[in-house]
């Protein structure tokens, strides 16, 4: 509960922050994880009314919106607010708010920055670990009672040398590639711009990229260029010993191209954390050994929510104190993704 | 003791013996040296060295040959590979979406953040700094026990086990099984390393009392394990199948395809070497030791 203490303001003179939907740190921790003194939440989806109508009943009073990745922010949504000056978004992802709009209007987005950058690493690290050496493919063999049974289980693959391809190298790409480094494998990368500073091998396409790499690592943005970028012609140069690992966003690959590949054997095998219409999963997967899948909680530990929290609670009494925000999204930077 | 056929094999064939070749699941004793008069090498393919008469070859002069340093990198990325399962539960994701829990049952329990965690190395030999090395670029602070301090090495030493636990969230097993390691992993270390410590072994699975481990893991005592060796292999204790918090591992820490390869490499390099006179790959050396 937010502090009561009668030098702030009363409950009804606290602006107001819009929450669309149920974000999933409120499930976890409650509906008080992001209070404050300095604000209070209107939370539409515990009104009656359908949204557009919520929406037109409190349109003066919201300058500020906390969205998560399942509660889009739509040119719709922004269009009957017309005092929005903020979208604060607890997600590492942007693709479901319409960041095209929020530049036109001169609305702010604050994002996760970089808080989630070292569990997502982590997650990949794993995913991939795992896929090679078919760690919970075997922890299943073992519980089963199979190793008495049926003997040994197969050899994985080895990860030092081989070569690891990181598509897209922001924050998380770099932090993969950190690790991946210590376990021996060598890194390339595409990317949007080439990094001068990088020590890296850069390929300006994923085609390219995929063509010369044994693990292919999707760490992007999901934008209208990268939709389905990972797509029959990419899986195809990645090849029959290739690995995909997917923490990023489902719909950058063409998961229908996917699931033939891995059943077919047309790829070694896939790491992965996100699919494209979760939480639905293609129950083609669930009968392969070389498939490692996890509900896209890549992120999901005690201490990035607690960052989280800060994070979330810090940017919005910044902009309410007309302070900076602590992790402003450059939009000019941004590409758009039109959903 | 009586003559084994193994026995009547080895006095048949005795004076042509010039090398063994073993693999770690099969003991040579100072009895079965004694039948043969002029062994010069043992080639041993496995990890460790417990299962050799080592006094015996040193006093008769017999050479050893091991796997050196080949396995190591294998057994640090799997032990790593258990760390992270255990911590962010990623074979428990993986179960949880096979049975069709995500769409209906929602959240999925969290994880916890390995940047930060103190890592106690259990024996910093090749395979612990293998296992210091990845789990640094995590973020990760490195802690170890070894029966002797390393000058050259920056980490914490901690010349007692039990205050090794104390000051660790993880403690990794990358020791030789000895007389000193022999369940150095009893129950007072295992509580110290307490509820939310997580234990792993790629080693030897005699360094860890077992049953006291078990015994914690039932009760919580301590937060999980992740473990590729067994008392009793492939038998494992039933009572592990149905914990959440442990992840089992059918003794592969070691071998991945690439690295099966490399030992046969070794191994005939090895023998070849020894029939052409010439130094061997990877020789043990006996003073290191006792």
């Amino acid at each position: 509960m937010a502090p009561h203490n009668n030098s702030y303001p009363s409950q009804h003179d606290l602006p107001n922050v819009l929450i669309l939907k149920l974000p999933p740190s409120f499930v976890i921790f409650g509906e008080h994880f992001f209070d404050s003194a300095k604000f209070r939440f209107l939370k539409a989806y515990e009104s009656s009314l359908p949204l557009p109508q919520f929406l037109l009943a409190h349109a003066q009073s919201v300058q500020a919106i906390l969205s998560s990745g399942g509660a889009p922010v739509t040119a719709d949504t922004i269009c009957l607010l017309p005092n929005l000056r903020l979208v604060v978004t607890t997600s590492q992802g942007l693709n479901h708010i319409d960041l095209s709009e929020c530049r036109r209007r001169g609305i702010a987005v604050a994002g996760a920055g970089t808080i989630f950058s070292a569990d997502c690493a982590d997650s990949v690290v794993e995913l991939l670990i795992d896929v090679l050496r078919k760690v919970s493919a075997a922890n299943r063999f073992v519980k089963q009672g199979l190793w008495s049974s049926q003997g040994d289980y197969p050899l994985g693959s080895k990860l030092g040398g081989k070569r690891v391809g990181i598509v897209g190298l922001g924050n998380i790409g770099s932090e993969v590639a950190k690790r991946l480094e210590a376990f021996g494998c060598s890194i390339s990368y595409n990317s949007r711009n080439k990094k001068p500073s990088v020590p890296y091998a850069f390929y300006p396409n994923v085609g390219e990229l995929a063509a010369n790499c044994d693990a292919l690592i999707i760490c992007c943005a999901l934008t209208d260029e990268t939709y389905h970028l990972i797509n029959k012609e990419v899986l195809s140069a990645l090849g029959k010993d290739g690995v995909i690992i997917n923490i990023a966003r489902g719909p950058i690959v063409d998961e229908k191209e996917l699931v033939r590949c891995l059943v077919e054997g047309e790829i070694r095998g896939a790491g992965l954390d996100v699919f494209e219409h979760e939480p639905d999963v293609p129950h083609e997967l669930f009968a392969l050994d070389n498939v490692v899948m996890s509900p896209h909680n890549a992120v999901f530990t005690r201490e990035s929510f607690e960052d989280l929290r800060k994070i979330v609670v810090g940017n919005l009494e910044a902009f309410f104190s007309n302070e900076p925000l602590l992790t402003a999204v450059n939009l000019d930077d941004q590409p758009h993704f039109s959903g | 003791m009586g003559i084994t056929t193994q026995d009547q094999f080895l006095t048949a064939h005795a004076h042509s013996v010039q090398a063994l070749l073993l693999s770690g699941t099969h003991p040579v004793t100072s009895d079965t040296l004694r039948l043969l008069p002029s062994p010069g090498l043992i080639v041993t393919t496995s990890a460790g060295l417990n299962h050799i008469d080592l006094p015996e070859c040193q006093r008769r002069g017999i050479s050893i040959a091991g796997a050196g340093n080949l396995y190591s990198e294998d057994l640090a990325d799997l032990a790593v590979g258990l760390l992270i399962d255990v911590l962010r539960k990623i074979s428990v994701a993986d179960r949880y979406i096979r049975r069709q829990l995500w769409p209906s049952k929602g959240e999925f329990p969290l994880g916890f953040k390995l940047r930060g965690k103190q890592v106690g190395i259990v024996g910093l030999g090749s395979i612990g700094l293998e296992v210091a090395k990845r789990l640094e670029a995590f973020g990760c602070n490195i802690l170890y026990n070894s029966r002797r301090k390393k000058p050259s090495i920056q980490y914490p030493y901690y010349s007692n086990i039990l205050e090794l636990a104390k000051n660790s969230d993880v403690l990794i097993i990358c020791c030789e099984l000895t007389e000193q390691t022999r369940h150095m992993i009893n129950k007072e270390v295992l509580l110290a390393l307490g509820k939310e410590g997580v234990i792993i072994n790629v080693g030897h699975s005699a360094v860890i009392d077992e049953q006291e481990m078990m015994g914690c893991l039932m009760r919580g005592e301590i937060g999980g394990a992740g473990l590729d060796v067994f008392e009793k292999e492939p038998d494992v204790p039933k009572q592990l199948f149905a914990l959440d918090n442990v992840v089992l591992s059918p003794h592969r820490a070691a071998h991945s395809q690439e690295t099966i390869l490399a030992l046969r490499d070794l191994v005939v390099g090895n023998f070849e070497a020894f029939f052409s006179n010439k130094p061997l790959l990877t020789p043990v050396i006996m003073n290191q030791l006792f």
